[in-house]
């Protein structure tokens, strides 16, 4: 009996004639194999982010250490609560999805539009909870020094806490002024200049007997990075190149420029994604109050769109793994 | 579809047609001709090998800015190279080959009035005629095109400043690529809904002739590997262009320190041929779903082995995933690993082998028809047979690292995938003219063209492999500094001469293809004799492809010579005889 059973509907996947074989249309079955697709694409740069992770192990930054700010919340210290906080508005918005498909299921167009709009208010704040991350980590919290080979020293108290470079570096006021267009300098505009030169760092760390340094070594037992004692600071300072602050494409106060460089691509491009995203659900959510879906009784595309919105929610789960977890 | 008819104007006829035995069409031209300039490119180099700094008032004439009376320049020469092999893998075998025939074939022998969806169907052509476009623009850029190789390996292709190929140039490469990829992504998806979803009544994945197995095995390898190419392009760029360090590290040059620190150019060799590899499969299997169509038609034998082969189709999709590695020996992997890709590597053979015997096997005692698309076809079989014997010795880390990177290496990958998929390339040409065109090419030329072709092409590759053990190393732009080589000098002449020779050869398909377009005798509804549902459809091509019902499938595609029937073969669509077994 079975056995028949089993024949018969495996007749009706593979046999031909038949428009939905494996019970999806066309349009859903590519977008199946578009999300196969997608998913290696960011394998590839989950990968390579991983090799190279795994060359730099011992000296990799701490994100803990990187992503500590929250709204409103100046000068705590609240590490991955924000990120934990997105994560939830993300997968949240795959909730609303899924309740948005089921509602075109029931052809209820009133319940398709209400959870779409919650969906994309969903990503919108996802994307601008991405932009005030991206805004926190350019602008870097304490800064740092950039050794001529290319390391990051990073300055601690007794207590073994990071200490922030204008709290100690003496200021001397040099004449160098910024280039920028306000001063009529209108062909060219700087980034923005450390706030103090080498020298100013150094000079504030002879003055100041509490503090000493810390490099990019991990202790592997600790989990934190490796304090150096004060007597062997100045043969750090010494190698000196320049003053760091925040983070970019070329430069990390937190440690390897990698890191940077991954953070910015991998979740610039899963933003991109999500970007799209949305994009694409407000002209499904237009095309849903208009009644288009109405019309042809079947919200296939809602339910297609769905697919794709939850691969990128699901993709999130990923990069949050293995850029702020572990 | 069939029913409501709008009118065709030009534009919705030739250019921006989504029907797609337009496309298919589209497909081949921009095929043809991308091959046209890749395999130019290939002469004039050749030149230089052959005859270094040796004046032709040819390369005079074709290289302008980059030749010193006749000469080309070194910078030149690795464009050359990296242009011709870039153009012929990806814009020709891949595109070219799978575009052509996917698009062609799948409709027309699944029982589909179109692809899933024409419209994606035209974009993904317009899209590869863009590429293709930015790819010869890049020929013009004043410094010269892309020169680090088709394999665009870092640091050379990551530093706009290395070498004249790596600055504008290099960019369009990668602009070119990405939009390729794209595509190449959109046909794929393209391909695989409609096998999936658009089968005609009957038409089990059991019945699918071979052809739509590996165009559907192809696109479900490309959808799967181009994306990693697409994240290696990706980060390329950003390494090029935004300062980034994904494939660099501590590089100096002309004393200056950049600031690149931490990244690995051997990480991009990964990414790479993670798409690489799986890439020669892309370019090989539609060649190889085509001869089995044809040798098994010409035989007049059913294919020896129908399942064995859908089996080895897998299993070759399967394994091109975890070899890349093979290409990798000498970058310093440890040797465990090496031997870990070793052994999956030399598991190819097996799903090869099964291939290569069924064909044989197919043929043994057959009734043997012989044309033009069967002459190629069994070309297609012998060079696949030499140029995989040296396979087994260049997946070997312990064997491959004395010949990596030399002529030895030129020679495999030239008969394996490129001589072996453009014979595929050509047989189904020669086979399918007719249903493309309506006309039969002319028989005689296709003829000469084969003879020409097989031995000017064994000429140039098979004394490769002897250059090669002598140690001679790929893309040197002259040999003359190394004494060593002086033995082997003569050698590059003659190689040059056979190049020469099988250029030369092509002139006569281009003739034979082009006048037969439009004086070709016209073609009767099934030239050859074929089951195939394609055959079943008007010499007159019309949207959706037949008149009227989609014809119901019986059968599988290979009743030859089956006892009991007055004619050797018997369509698809012709019901089973009373106590006939289904198939």
């Amino acid at each position: 009996m079975d056995a028949t059973i089993a024949t018969k509907s495996s007749e009706q996947t593979w046999g031909g004639g038949n428009n939905k074989p494996l019970g999806a249309s066309y349009g859903k079955m590519m977008m199946w194999f578009f999300i196969l697709s997608d998913a290696l694409t960011f394998s590839g740069f989950l990968g390579a982010y991983g090799l190279m992770r795994f060359k730099f192990i011992d000296s990799w930054p701490i994100a803990d250490e990187v992503f500590t700010h929250f709204p409103f919340m100046h000068g705590v210290h609240a590490p991955m609560y924000y990120v934990a906080l997105m994560t939830f508005i993300l997968i949240f918005s795959s909730v609303t999805m899924v309740l948005a498909v089921d509602a075109g299921h029931q052809l209820k167009k009133g319940k398709v539009t209400f959870y779409m709009f919650l969906t994309i208010i969903g990503g919108i704040i996802f994307l601008g909870s991405q932009a005030w991350e991206w805004k926190n980590f350019i602008n870097g919290s304490y800064g740092a020094l950039q050794l001529n080979d290319g390391k990051i020293i990073q300055f601690v108290d007794a207590s073994g806490h990071q200490v922030a470079l204008e709290s100690f570096a003496k200021s001397s006021h040099s004449e160098r002024t910024q280039h920028t267009k306000s001063k009529g300098l209108w062909f060219v505009e700087e980034a923005a200049l450390p706030a103090y030169s080498v020298n100013e760092v150094i000079a504030g760390f002879e003055a100041h007997p509490e503090i000493t340094i810390r490099t990019e070594k991990l202790n592997t037992e600790t989990k934190t990075k490796t304090i150096v004692p004060r007597e062997q600071a100045m043969s750090y300072l010494n190698e000196a190149k320049a003053v760091v602050v925040g983070a970019n494409l070329k430069v990390n106060e937190y440690g390897n420029t990698l890191f940077a460089d991954f953070f910015f691509f991998i979740t610039g491009f899963h933003g991109f994604h999500v970007l799209s995203g949305v994009v694409i659900n407000i002209i499904i959510f237009f095309n849903v109050i208009i009644g288009t879906y109405e019309k042809r009784k079947s919200y296939e595309m809602v339910e297609k769109v769905g697919l794709y919105w939850h691969f990128v929610d699901l993709v999130w789960v990923f990069v949050f793994t293995f850029f702020y977890l572990v | 579809m069939s029913d409501h008819h709008h009118k065709e104007t030009f534009v919705t006829k030739y250019i921006f047609s989504t029907d797609h035995k337009m496309i298919s069409k589209q497909y081949l031209v921009t095929g043809i001709f991308m091959g046209i300039i890749g395999v130019m490119m290939s002469m004039l180099f050749r030149l230089q090998i052959a005859w270094p700094d040796h004046s032709f008032s040819v390369i005079e004439a074709f290289l302008g800015r980059h030749q010193d009376g006749g000469v080309m320049s070194p910078d030149i020469y690795l464009a050359l190279v990296t242009i011709h092999g870039t153009i012929m893998v990806f814009f020709v075998l891949t595109a070219g080959l799978s575009g052509t025939f996917s698009n062609l074939l799948i409709p027309l022998q699944i029982g589909a009035r179109d692809m899933a969806s024409g419209f994606l169907n035209m974009v993904s052509y317009w899209l590869f005629f863009l590429s293709s476009v930015i790819m010869v623009i890049s020929l013009f850029v004043e410094a010269g095109p892309a020169s680090a190789g088709w394999t665009i390996y870092p640091p050379l292709s990551a530093l706009p400043q290395a070498i004249p190929g790596s600055g504008l140039g290099m960019t369009l490469w990668l602009v070119s690529m990405a939009i390729f990829i794209a595509s190449s992504l959109i046909g794929a998806l393209n391909y695989i809904v409609t096998v999936l979803n658009l089968r005609t009544v009957g038409m089990k994945m059991t019945r699918l002739p071979l052809t739509i197995w590996a165009f559907f095995v192809t696109a479900i390898i490309g959808v799967v590997s181009f994306p990693v190419l697409l994240s290696a392009a990706l980060l390329l760029i950003f390494d090029r262009s935004f300062g980034t360090s994904f494939f660099l590290s501590d590089i100096f040059i002309q004393g200056e320190v950049l600031h690149y620190q931490g990244g690995s150019p051997v990480l991009f060799e990964h990414l790479f041929w993670f798409l690489g590899h799986p890439e020669v499969y892309i370019v090989l299997l539609p060649a190889l779903g085509i001869t089995s169509e044809i040798i098994s038609t010409n035989s007049r034998k059913p294919i020896f082995g129908y399942r064995a082969m859908i089996g080895s189709i897998i299993a070759i999709a399967f394994l091109s995933t975890i070899v890349w590695g093979h290409h990798m020996f000498v970058s310093g992997m440890n040797p465990f690993l090496g031997s870990v890709f070793t052994f999956t590597t030399l598991l190819i053979a097996i799903p090869s082998a099964v291939k290569a015997f069924n064909y044989i096997t197919t043929l043994w005692k057959g009734n043997l028809q012989m044309n033009p698309a069967m002459l190629f076809s069994i070309g297609l079989v012998s060079t696949f047979i030499s140029g995989g014997l040296t396979g087994l010795v260049l997946g070997d880390s312990a064997l491959d690292i004395n010949v990596h990177d030399t002529y030895f290496v030129v020679a495999h990958f030239h008969l394996v995938m490129g001589v072996s998929a453009i014979y595929g390339m050509f047989a189904g040409v020669y086979h399918w003219f007719p249903k493309m065109y309506g006309r039969m090419m002319n028989k005689t030329l296709g003829y000469w063209h084969f003879w020409i072709t097989a031995v000017a092409a064994y000429g140039v590759f098979f004394p490769m492999h002897f250059i090669g053990l002598a140690g001679l190393p790929r893309r040197y732009y002259s040999n003359t500094a190394f004494p060593l080589f002086d033995d082997v000098a003569d050698v590059n002449i003659v190689i040059t001469l056979f190049a020469i020779l099988g250029g030369a050869a092509q002139i006569i398909f281009l003739a034979n293809f082009f006048i037969s377009i439009y004086k070709g005798k016209k073609a009767e509804q099934n030239p050859w004799k074929s089951n195939t549902l394609e055959w079943t459809t008007p010499v007159e091509h019309i949207h959706g492809n037949w008149p009227g019902e989609i014809p119901h499938v019986e059968r599988w595609a290979y009743d030859y010579s089956k006892p009991g029937y007055d004619e050797d073969f018997v369509p698809q669509n012709v019901p089973l005889k009373e106590g006939e077994e289904p198939s």
